[in-house]
Order: C-alpha cells, then sequence, then structure tokens
C-alpha cells in the first residue's frame, strides 16, 4: 500500500468505482433473475394451496393441476364475492397491513392473535368434469407460542367436512410445535366435521389422544404432546377463519347458493 | 507457505470455527438439516473465496482509511447475489435459509481473511485461502448437521436412517439436538476432540487459579 493511496482524490475514486461495479453486478442480478423467482414463489403458493386439499402430485407440473383451481375474491363481512381488487395480483398478506384495506382487532375478536384482519380474501375453488363445487381451499392464520402460522384448510362441498389442512409457514418450536407439519397428525383432519348442530365452529385440537369410540370426536384432532400453546393457536385460528368473523358469512351464502 | 497448505490449514491445523471461534452463529442456525447446511456452506464458500480474490486483485489500490468499507461492499454485493441465484434456483432451501443467507454479509470468517489475508498476498493464494476457510467452517457445519439430524431427526439429507417412534419405528428422537443450543454443545465436543488431537492448539491459561490457602489470617490484610 502506497502512502498515495490515501490522497483525498483517491480515496473518492476508488470508492466510486468500487460502489460502481458493485451497483451493476447486484441490480443485474436481480433483474435477470427476478422473473424466475417471481415463479418459484408463485408456484410454491400453488404448491401450498394443492396440498391442503390433498390435491398435490410432485410427479406433475404444478401449472397443469392448478389449472382446475379458481381464484376468486371474497368480501369477509359480507361473504360474497367481488371484484373490488383482482384476485391475480391481490396480496391478502400485504393488505392487512394497510389500513385502508383491513381492520383492527382487539380483545374477544381477535381470537387467533392476528392484529389486523383483511376486508378481502382470497378463496380458491375446485369444481368438478360437470361443473361442481368440490372443494373449497381457505387461506387461515393465526398465531402459536412464537410465531403466525400460515395455512390452508380445505373443506368438502358440504362445507362441513374437512379435506385437509396444511401450513406453509411458521416458527414454531421444531419437534414440539413444529409437528404441525406432521403428515401422520395431518392425516387425522379429513373427515372431521367442522359445524356443531347449532351451526358453531366445534373442531378443535384436546389434550391428548382422540378416543375415536365417544361421540365428538368427529370434531376433535389430538393435540400435539409439549406444544400446548401451538395446539391451541391452532383451534383458535380454525375457529376464528371458518367462524363469524372470518369465512362465516361466505360459507353460509354458498351453502345457501347466494354467493 | 504452499498453495496445498493454504487450502488445507484452516481445515484442521487452523480451522476458523474451531481455532478461532469465529462464524459460530450461523453454524447454529443452521445445522438442524444436513441439506440446508450443505446449502449454507457451498454459500459461504463461495462468499469467501471470491471475496478474498477481488478484494486481492485491488488491494494496491484500496485507500488505508476506507479499506473496511471496501471490503464490506465486495462482500454484500457477492452475498446479495448469492441470495438472489439461491432464490432462482433452489427456492425450497433459500427458504429455509432465510435470514442467513444475508447473514454471511456479517461473517466474521469472510470479512477476517479478506483483512488477515487477502490484503497481504496475490489473487490466487487469497483465493485458495478463502476456499480453504470455507472449507473448513464446512466441515465443521457438516459434522455438527450429521449428529443433529442424524439423533434429532433419525434422518440423513432428508433420508430416515432410524425409524422414529412417532411413526411407528423404535428410535425415539432426542429433541434437543434440533434446538440451536445443542450445536454449543456439539461445537464445544469437537473443539475438545481437535484440541486433544492436536495439543499445539491448546490455549495457554489467561490466569492460574491460586491453591486454598488453610489458615484463618490469610485475608486480614487486604
Amino acid at each position: 500500500m502506497s502512502s498515495s493511496n490515501d490522497t483525498i482524490k483517491k480515496t473518492i475514486t476508488v470508492t466510486v468505482l468500487v460502489c460502481l461495479f458493485c451497483s451493476i453486478v447486484v441490480s443485474t442480478a436481480a433483474v435477470m433473475l427476478k422473473p424466475l423467482q417471481e415463479k418459484n414463489i408463485e408456484q410454491d403458493m400453488k404448491r401450498n394451496i394443492l396440498a391442503a386439499a390433498g390435491m398435490f402430485d410432485a410427479e406433475r407440473d404444478v401449472d397443469e393441476q392448478f389449472a382446475s383451481v379458481e381464484t376468486k375474491v371474497v368480501e369477509l363481512s359480507s361473504g360474497t364475492y367481488t371484484d373490488v381488487v383482482d384476485a391475480a395480483t391481490y396480496v391478502p398478506r400485504a393488505a392487512a397491513k394497510d389500513p385502508q384495506m383491513s381492520e383492527a382487532l382487539s380483545g374477544s375478536d381477535d381470537l387467533a392473535k392476528i392484529g389486523r384482519q383483511e376486508k378481502y380474501a382470497l378463496v380458491y375453488l375446485v369444481n368438478d368434469d360437470s361443473g361442481k363445487l368440490q372443494t373449497v381451499i381457505l387461506p387461515v392464520r393465526g398465531y402459536g407460542l412464537w410465531s403466525t402460522m400460515h395455512g390452508f384448510i380445505a373443506l368438502e362441498s358440504d362445507l362441513q367436512t374437512v379435506v385437509g389442512l396444511g401450513f406453509y409457514e411458521h416458527g414454531e418450536t421444531p419437534g414440539l410445535g413444529g409437528e404441525i407439519d406432521n403428515p401422520r397428525w395431518k392425516a387425522q383432519w379429513p373427515g372431521k366435521q367442522v359445524f356443531n348442530s347449532e351451526g358453531d365452529v366445534e373442531l378443535g385440537l384436546i389434550k391428548g389422544i382422540v378416543d375415536t369410540s365417544r361421540s365428538g370426536a368427529e370434531y376433535q384432532i389430538d393435540g400435539l404432546s409439549g406444544a400446548t400453546l401451538t395446539s391451541k393457536g391452532v383451534t383458535n385460528l380454525v375457529h376464528f377463519w371458518l367462524g363469524g368473523k372470518g369465512y362465516g358469512p361466505y360459507l353460509d351464502n354458498l351453502k345457501a347458493g347466494k354467493t | 507457505m504452499s498453495m496445498k497448505e493454504t487450502l488445507t490449514n484452516p481445515i484442521f491445523n487452523n480451522n476458523p470455527i474451531a481455532l478461532q471461534i469465529l462464524g459460530i452463529c450461523s453454524a447454529l442456525a443452521v445445522t438442524s438439516s444436513m441439506q440446508v447446511s450443505f446449502v449454507m456452506c457451498i454459500a459461504l464458500t463461495t462468499v469467501c473465496a471470491f471475496s478474498n480474490l477481488f478484494v486481492s486483485l485491488i488491494r494496491n489500490h484500496i485507500p488505508n482509511s476506507v479499506r473496511i468499507i471496501v471490503q464490506m461492499t465486495i462482500i454484500a454485493s457477492l452475498v446479495i447475489v448469492v441470495d438472489q441465484v439461491l432464490k432462482a434456483f433452489s427456492y425450497e432451501i433459500s427458504k429455509q435459509l432465510s435470514v442467513f443467507v444475508g447473514l454471511i454479509i456479517t461473517n466474521c470468517i469472510v470479512m477476517g481473511r479478506a483483512e488477515a489475508f487477502a490484503m497481504k498476498y496475490p489473487p490466487l493464494p487469497s483465493f485458495i485461502d478463502g476456499l480453504g476457510n470455507g472449507l473448513g467452517y464446512s466441515f465443521v457445519l457438516m459434522a455438527v448437521a450429521f449428529v443433529r439430524e442424524l439423533f434429532g431427526a433419525g434422518k440423513m439429507f432428508g433420508v430416515e436412517i432410524l425409524p422414529l417412534a412417532t411413526d411407528g419405528g423404535w428410535y425415539i428422537p432426542n429433541g434437543l439436538l434440533l434446538l440451536p443450543p445443542s450445536a454449543f454443545f456439539l461445537i464445544g465436543l469437537l473443539i475438545w476432540a481437535i484440541r486433544a488431537w492436536k495439543k499445539d492448539q491448546v490455549e495457554a491459561p489467561d490466569f492460574k487459579m491460586a491453591p486454598n490457602t488453610v489458615g484463618s489470617g490469610s485475608h486480614s490484610h487486604s
């Protein structure tokens, strides 16, 4: 290192050149890789939606499988379809942070502890070949022990029987709360019933293992051992999102055939 | 030092994690799965080798007063590029690594090598030194990840080796191994093993414990 390096002129020149060169490299990489990255994110979301409905087949192309899924925007308060926002570009997670697009929840209303709830939600409908509704896939989220758990719950066309549940993002303790990703635990969900005879959400996790011989077992899922708060969080998010504050009005309309 | 020594020394003789105790943060965070650790190792080795190369290329022009900033600019740019490439070509893994790829910027190994080696030596040895230190880091990470994934989840690279009791097998996994603190114990044991093998790595004690003195008057004049 010669001392001439330390003149002000040289210092500024070197700094500017290094920064210029680095910024060109970084921006080139970012711009060139962006289409691939966006495709990855989109495909990942589609994969999660299909997996929650138990429709995902790793052997087949995701886009091809997703072709049978119809995405619609629902206004949560009225439970009707709307085109206020475009289903293709709408991001519910961003909307939940935007005061214009969401509502603050407080106290007992905020069962899933999400703080703010978006006014519009995306729902995914799967129709069979004759165009009859087969499965409804609903995005859900709620707070567990450490983190907000993001996932999907899929219901059959009777809007009462569960097809599946899956989380695609959470930060629960590995081995304890993280077992919400365990395929054996998730396998209990299909076939469970959501609403009791009064029309309230009954489905939830219990402490311990479900005794299938007793009545009410159709509403119960095994609790996760060592993860009481995660288990409660899962119950709460199911109750919140399928209840009156969540998709309740929409499911009622869908049942009555007037969306 | 020969090229070969430059490459292999950091693996056992001068391991950045085991001897210099650098880069511990990511070694704790990402080692619960071998696959994720492996990608992290490739990312760090790439960044370390190329940051050394580029810093060394311009070392005769870097003004002394801003040298750390210049090194950081080069390192940060490389890390962003690596992160973008992972997001584009290995999305699943980049999701699991989350912030830890970005945190390579603050990994002391990378900057330590740029400052300690690349500023003084020509490009080729610098590149090899970066590669060697990346491999030294990788050696520790993969060793820790091997134990954590095998005994914590019964798997290696995601393939089931020990059938878990929860899935109808016989192995009851050690849940602690899936949590970051377990890596502390494993790295500690590894350092112990390496220093038992290579005695010259044992540090001289900072102070000597005074022997217990028998008698009542020993503190009377303090």
